[in-house]
Parts: structure tokens; C-alpha cells; sequence
């Protein structure tokens, strides 16, 4: 039950990681966009895409913690103990992040605009890092039950290269996207504009994943093996594969597939760390079944998540196909009868 | 007071900044809160009004609300990832201990908050392209996700109130866990509906009191008219229902937590014909000044009778209960809620009393002076409210069980003042920004509203077609669309 309930909780984060990954990542090319007018393009197109879905991914997380939390209370604990710091930046981040992209869609002033943008786009790639971090610290297992909080836990090599994986990655998938976007809005200049930063962004987690092999061999010693062996390898190397075919598909300018695949790289390298870790919940010291909360609880949990995915998941279906289909598209000033008033400039 | 002095110096010194932490981002929250689970409710009346009757200007003030929504949901999800984030941050203890016993609740809350922000999503985005009644009925489960996320966050802070469903081992750590007793506690169906019917209550006071200062200013056309009446009628019957539901859930009190209610009446000894304070000061030798005492009240109040015994503070030892400032803060948040409840009641009367005579909203200027100020003081009776209950517990965090101070991280003080300095710093940027943002399109709305009345004297705002593309967009409107406003159907070039 306990280990079911934990695929649940590596699930829930391949999600996050996969669907608000994608939001980070147009953060990310926001924040590189350029000047107001040299960006405007990229930027009107990562708002358009963004605008209706990035709720739904932002909620992934929340999920995440509540699993945590109800699934294995003593990991919360450990984890939330011991990486007080980079869990509180990334959470600042987070509001940051938020209210910058929720605020500068109504603002029509380009200065304040400005504001909204910068704030948006600089946690877009602060946030991604810290909860990198974070995992980088589970996985070397500097977590344990009752270490208290220490720059030690996230200030070293494992979980600065997991935070950089984090945002390549985030950068990967929000291009891949993007690129998308850019077709099924008609914007075809940005089409090759994101399809080149794809292919950057896929680069540099290739040459951070290649940097991680010697820097994580003796400090995360028991996921590196993980990694490297058995089931854990399989995964790396589906993911590498969907990577790769990510990158084929995009030289070659058939965007059909693109996201699927690179998706499933990423999901899968969640997968991956899952069943590298395995039996450890946090590695080395406290495994799953020992973690595990009270049997009752799982059980419920189970039955609960059963039954949201039969109430939610039609409804994700229903908006993610309404999303690509373009049926979805942002009140306007003309359908909410605004005009402009003194002091707009945009 | 020299038990107060131990008590607080045996408090690590983290937990006065973690509290103050904890309540600046939850009071924060929940001023969020009311619209997120009831605007979509009020947008969604409004909406079908708008429909049914073919009614352009009901249309135009649900897109207006739902554009409203859009930031308003943002700032709210946010918001509530914090708090998330800040259990583990602030109180692992809790979570440790008991995540398992009591965190279901939040398991319910997260899906149903998913399924809330998915159908909002579509709700929002689909006004252009979706059929009108697809569009309409596509929203309709909103208000019964936002009841159910409701259900998930009451049931953990009824339990935190009344905690059951576990046994103890010999550690006292939890064993034998039954959730179904852990979401069903005592004070859970009291607090539930209470919570619920507050939330539609401030939305509707709220969203009618911006129509009524308008009314004031003397814009007194139909648009401004139906914006008022909607909503204040929805919080006008929820009114005295309300106040029902708040004197059940203060008996509830009175049974389950005995010193709770002492604390929230300030009761010293245990006694019956206890009088009723109200507001007053509670000193640390149980003695009280100020404040107006109505004999044998409060004991009839509580058990109908004045021979109710009421159970005293001093029922248990110092370190079980509220201190004399805490019992006091919890008594004046109580007292202030309940009596702004009464003077609503009063105006949900006045309303009545003119729709029973003239079949209209009374026209004096001070019914909408009041009605403005509803909205102001519904608010602060939710903060009342949060404060009564959560101070109320003191020092317990979870109650008999655990204490505040046994949750609280070991993150040293100063980290903790540090980011409270930095989440306050952020906080009142961000709503200052949200308000402004608010604001500034309430202005957009009333200039284009203005114009259009005196260009188009006998067209209303939404002549052109409510739904779908629109026909050939103002002139106006388009130079204040953002770039790429209309994007998609001219091929995204802007």
C-alpha cells in the first residue's frame, strides 16, 4: 500500500514537473526576450499560452505536499526540517512568480508592465532551481529524521546540479511548447525563434546531465547507482531516447509529436529517480514502509485519489483539448466594454 | 502574571515569529477566500439571468465579474500554495505527528481546488468561442468543487478544534487511525456551514457594495441596479440564516470546548448565572474592567436557562488555557462578529420590509450608505471570525493534544523574522498591486460605460452580439487591447 502511495507521490511530481515545468520554462524565455519592443512577440505569445492552463499546473504542487504530508508525515517533516531555507525561497518565489504573470495580463502600462515581467520571469528561474535543490539534497541523502536546517543540506555540488538540471529542463520543455504554440497560433516567425532555443536548452541538460555523472558519483552514491543499474537505467534511457526524438522531430520541423516526447523525458527521468531511490524514501535512512503513515489513512487516500481522477480528470481532458483546439481565448477590453484611460501606454 | 512570565519564557523563542508568520499569510488568504468560493456562485446567477432573459446588461456584468475572477482566483491560488508550504515551514511538528490522521482533509481540499481551477480555467477563457449554454453549464459544478474544497479545509481545522478518530501508544504517538472520525468531528458540521454561508454572505455584501456607491454617486441605471441587487438580495436571505448558524456553532463551543468558550466570553470560575460581558478586559487575576455586564446572560445564552453551569478558565491549569490578553483578543473578535451580524440582520430586514411594501430597493441614500459599508464590515467579521477560532484554541494546535509550541520548527528565530519581514514585504505589494488592478478597470468599465451612454444614447454597452467575435471592435477598445489582444483570428500578427 505504502509503496503504491509513493508511485502516487513520484507521479503527482513527474506531473508538476512536467506541466508546470512547461510554465517555468516560458518564464524562463520571457526573462531572455529581450527589450520591450525586441520582446514583445515572444512575450505576447507566452502569455497567450500560458493564460488558460497555468493554474491547473501551479495546483500539481499542492497536491504533491498533501501526499507527502498524508502519505509519509515523518519524510514532511524531515524534508521541510532540514531544507527550511531553499523550501521558503522557493515558496516566495512562487508568489512572486504568480502574482507578476496574473497582474501584468491587466496592466496596461508599460512601465508597471515592466514590473510584473521582471518579477515573473526572474522567479520563473528562481523557483525551479531552489526545488531542484531540494530534491538534490533528498536524493544525497542529507535528509534524515531530526537533521535540522543547514546550508549543507542544499549547498552542495548534488543539489546545485539538480537546481540547474531543473531549469534546463524547465527551459527544454517551455521552448518545446512554445514552438507548438507558435504554430497553432499562426506566429510562424517564432516557430524556429523557440525552435532554436529548444534544441539550446536540450544541449545544456545534456551538458549538465554529463557534468552530474562524476560530481554525484560518490556524493549521492546510492541514486547514482540506481540510476546507472536496472530499472532506473532502463527509464534514463527511454527518457534519453524520447530526448533524442524530441530533437530529431524538431530539426526536422514536424512539430506534431514534440510535445509528447519531450514530456515523456521528463516524466520518465522522474520516473527514473522513483525507482532509483526505491525502498528509500529518503535514501539510506528511512524507507518507504517506514515512513509510511497509518494504514486506514493510505487506504483512503487511495479511495480519495480514485475518486478525484474519475471527477477530474474528464474536466483536465475537457480543458486541455479546448486549450489546443484554441477554443479557449482571454476576455477582451471589447467584451468587458473597457477603454483606455489616462496613463495607458500599451 | 508571574505564570504568564514562566509560560513565556519556556516558549522557544521561534514560535512568536513563526505565529506571526502563520496569521499575517493566513489573515491575508482568507480575505480571498469568500470570492473564491462564492463569486463564482453570484457570477453564475447572474449569467443565467443574463441568458434566460436575453438580458444584455446582466451578461455584461457576469464577464465583467468573472474578468474580476481571473485575477482574484490568481492571487487567491498563490496565497494558498503558501500556506501550504508554510505547515511544513512552520509546524513539521504537526505535520509529523499527525499528517496522517488529519491531512485527508486536505487531500479532499487539493482535488477539489484542481477541479475548481480546471473549470475555471474553461469558464473564463470560454466566453468568445463556446456556445452560450455549453459555456454556462460547463461552470455550473464551480460552486459545488468550491463547497467541496471548503468541506476538505474545515474538516482538518474542526479536527485541529475537536480531534478524535486515533488512538495513543505508549509513546503518544497516534495509532488506530479512523478517518472517517477524523473528518467527521464534532465541531465539524457546525463550523462547515457556518464557513460556507459566511463566504456567499461577504461576496454578495461585497459585490453589492460596490454597485451601491456607485448608486450613490448618483449612476442609477439599470446596469448599476442589477449589479446591486443580485448579489445583496443572495446575501440579504443568507442573513439571518446566518445568524442561526453562527448562535448553533457558538453552543457547539459551549459543549466541545468548554474552555474555549470561557476564553471567548471571558468566564473565570466555573459558575452558573454567569452574566454576558460585552467587550471588556480580562485581567490575569480573572478580573474584569470595561465592557458592559448583563447579568445571568450569558448562562442563558449558552443553556437557555440561567442555572447553565458555564465552565470557568480556571477549570484547568494556566498552561492548558488561553492567557488573559489571548482570552481577551478571542472575546473582542467574538463580540465584534456577533454584533456586526446583528446590525446586518437589521438591514437584510430594512430590504425585506421595502420589497414587501413597494416592491422595490428602499431609495434612501443612507440603505445604500449601509449597504456599502456591509461588504467593508463582512470582511472584518471573516477576520473576526478566523481570529476567535484560532485564538480561542490557545496554546493548544491541536486540542488536549498538542501544543503550539511542541509543533513549531527548529529554524532559529531570526530566519523565521527574516522571512516574515520579506512575506510582509511581498504581500502588501502584491494586493496592493491586485487592489489597484481592480480598481483601475472599474475605472475603464465606468469611462466606457460613460462614453457609450452619452454616444449611444439608446443602445445598450452590449448591442453587438454577447457571444462569439465580435463584429468590428470600438476603436477605443482595440488601442487598449494588449499587443496581440485579437490574436488569434487575425493569425497572431499584431
Amino acid at each position: 500500500m505504502a509503496e503504491f502511495i509513493a508511485w502516487v507521490l513520484v507521479l503527482a511530481i513527474a506531473a508538476y514537473a512536467c506541466a508546470g515545468g512547461t510554465d517555468y520554462g516560458a518564464g524562463f524565455w520571457d526573462l531572455l526576450a529581450g527589450g520591450a519592443e525586441r520582446g514583445k512577440r515572444p512575450r505576447w505569445l507566452i502569455d497567450h499560452a500560458m493564460a488558460p492552463v497555468w493554474e491547473v499546473n501551479n495546483v500539481w504542487l499542492i497536491f504533491v505536499l498533501v501526499i507527502m504530508w498524508t502519505g509519509f508525515p515523518t519524510v514532511f517533516q524531515a524534508v521541510f526540517s532540514a531544507l527550511w531555507l531553499p523550501l521558503a525561497l522557493a515558496a516566495v518565489g512562487l508568489v512572486l512568480r504568480g502574482a507578476g504573470f496574473a497582474l501584468r495580463k491587466p496592466t496596461r502600462r508599460l512601465a508597471q508592465r515592466r514590473v510584473y515581467g521582471a518579477m515573473f520571469a526572474v522567479s520563473s528561474l528562481v523557483t525551479p532551481f531552489f526545488l531542484g535543490a531540494v530534491l538534490g539534497g533528498i536524493a544525497s541523502g542529507r535528509v534524515k529524521v531530526g537533521t535540522t536546517a543547514s546550508a549543507d543540506a542544499w549547498a552542495n555540488g548534488t543539489s546545485v546540479l539538480v537546481g540547474l538540471l531543473a531549469v534546463a529542463a524547465t527551459a527544454f520543455l517551455g521552448a518545446v511548447f512554445l514552438c507548438s504554440d507558435a504554430l497553432r497560433f499562426g506566429a510562424h516567425d517564432l516557430v524556429d525563434y523557440f525552435r532554436v532555443r529548444a534544441l539550446i536548452a536540450f544541449s545544456a541538460v545534456v551538458v549538465l546531465a554529463l557534468i552530474a555523472l562524476p560530481v554525484t558519483h560518490d556524493d549521492a552514491r546510492y541514486v547514482w547507482d540506481g540510476l546507472t543499474g536496472g530499472l532506473g537505467l532502463l527509464l534514463i534511457i527511454l527518457a534519453a531516447v524520447c530526448g533524442l526524438a524530441t530533437v530529431l522531430l524538431l530539426l526536422r520541423r514536424s512539430h506534431g509529436w514534440t510535445r509528447y516526447t519531450s514530456v515523456a523525458s521528463v516524466a520518465l527521468t522522474v520516473g527514473a529517480w522513483g525507482c532509483a531511490q526505491r525502498p528509500y524514501a529518503l535514501p539510506t535512512s528511512l524507507t518507504v514502509a517506514e515512513a509510511a503513515g497509518a494504514a486506514h489513512t493510505l487506504r483512503w487516500l487511495m479511495i480519495v485519489t480514485a475518486v478525484a481522477i474519475v471527477l477530474v480528470g474528464p474536466a483536465l481532458v475537457v480543458l486541455y483539448r479546448l486549450d489546443t483546439m484554441g477554443e479557449l481565448e482571454e476576455l477582451t477590453d471589447s467584451d468587458t466594454g473597457a477603454v483606455r484611460a489616462a496613463g495607458d501606454n500599451l | 502574571m508571574f505564570s504568564t512570565a514562566v509560560l513565556l519564557a519556556n516558549t522557544p523563542d521561534q514560535l512568536l515569529p513563526a505565529r506571526e508568520l502563520m496569521a499575517f499569510t493566513l489573515a491575508s488568504h482568507i480575505l480571498l477566500v469568500p470570492f473564491g468560493v462564492a463569486l463564482p456562485f453570484i457570477t453564475l446567477l447572474m449569467h443565467h439571468r443574463g441568458l434566460r432573459r436575453n438580458d444584455p446588461v446582466a451578461l455584461l456584468l457576469a464577464r465583467r465579474w468573472s474578468a474580476v475572477m481571473a485575477v482574484q482566483f490568481a492571487i487567491g491560488i498563490i496565497t494558498g500554495t503558501v500556506l501550504s508550504f508554510e505547515f511544513g515551514l512552520l509546524w513539521p511538528g504537526m505535520m509529523g505527528r499527525w499528517g496522517d490522521v488529519f491531512g485527508l482533509g486536505f487531500g479532499v481540499e487539493a482535488w477539489a481546488f484542481f477541479l475548481e481551477a480546471v473549470l475555471i480555467a474553461i469558464y473564463l477563457y470560454g466566453w468568445r468561442r463556446l456556445k452560450p449554454w455549453t459555456h454556462f453549464w460547463l461552470a455550473v459544478p464551480l460552486p459545488l468543487a468550491a463547497l467541496m474544497g471548503a468541506f476538505g479545509i474545515i474538516a482538518a481545522n474542526s479536527w485541529m478544534n475537536t480531534p478524535q478518530g486515533f488512538g495513543l501508544d505508549a509513546q503518544g504517538k497516534p495509532i488506530h487511525v479512523d478517518v472517517r472520525q477524523a473528518i467527521f468531528t464534532p465541531m465539524f458540521g457546525p463550523e462547515y456551514w457556518h464557513f460556507v454561508v459566511a463566504m456567499l454572505l461577504t461576496a454578495g455584501y461585497v459585490v453589492a457594495g460596490v454597485y451601491a456607491v456607485g448608486w450613490l454617486r448618483g449612476r442609477r441605471d439599470r446596469y448599476h441596479r442589477l449589479g446591486f441587487t443580485v448579489p445583496f438580495t443572495v446575501a440579504a436571505i443568507l442573513t439571518p440564516v446566518q445568524f442561526m448558524l453562527g448562535d448553533s456553532a457558538a453552543r457547539s463551543v459551549f459543549h466541545k470546548q468548554p474552555v474555549k468558550f470561557a476564553a471567548l466570553e471571558i468566564v473565570w470560575k466555573t459558575d452558573t448565572h454567569v452574566p454576558e460581558y460585552l467587550f471588556g478586559r480580562m485581567h490575569p487575576d480573572g478580573t474584569i474592567s470595561g465592557g458592559i455586564k448583563i447579568p445571568q446572560l450569558d448562562s442563558i445564552l449558552a443553556g437557555f436557562k440561567p442555572s447553565t453551569q458555564v465552565t470557568g478558565l480556571t477549570s484547568v491549569p494556566a498552561s492548558d488555557r488561553p492567557t488573559a490578553t489571548q482570552a481577551t483578543i478571542a472575546h473582542w473578535a467574538f463580540d465584534i462578529m456577533a454584533t456586526i451580524g446583528s446590525v446586518l440582520i437589521l438591514l437584510a430586514l430594512w430590504y425585506a420590509w421595502s420589497w414587501w411594501r413597494h416592491r422595490d430597493n428602499p431609495r434612501g441614500r443612507w440603505f445604500y450608505r449601509c449597504a456599502a459599508s456591509a461588504g467593508v464590515a463582512c470582511l472584518f467579521t471573516v477576520e473576526c471570525g478566523w481570529i476567535t477560532t484560532e485564538v480561542g484554541r490557545q496554546p493548544w494546535i491541536v486540542y488536549q493534544h498538542m501544543r503550539v509550541s511542541e509543533a513549531v520548527t527548529s529554524t532559529h528565530a531570526a530566519g523565521i523574522w527574516t522571512m516574515l519581514g520579506i512575506v510582509m514585504a511581498v504581500y502588501v505589494l502584491v494586493f496592493g498591486a491586485f487592489l489597484a488592478v481592480v480598481l483601475k478597470m472599474r475605472t475603464r468599465w465606468r469611462i466606457a460605460d460613460e462614453g457609450s451612454a452619452a454616444a449611444r444614447a439608446d443602445l445598450p454597452p452590449e448591442a453587438d452580439t454577447p457571444y462569439g467575435p465580435r463584429s468590428e471592435p470600438e476603436p477605443a477598445a482595440t488601442g487598449a487591447a494588449p499587443d496581440g489582444g485579437s490574436g488569434h483570428t487575425s493569425g497572431g500578427a499584431s
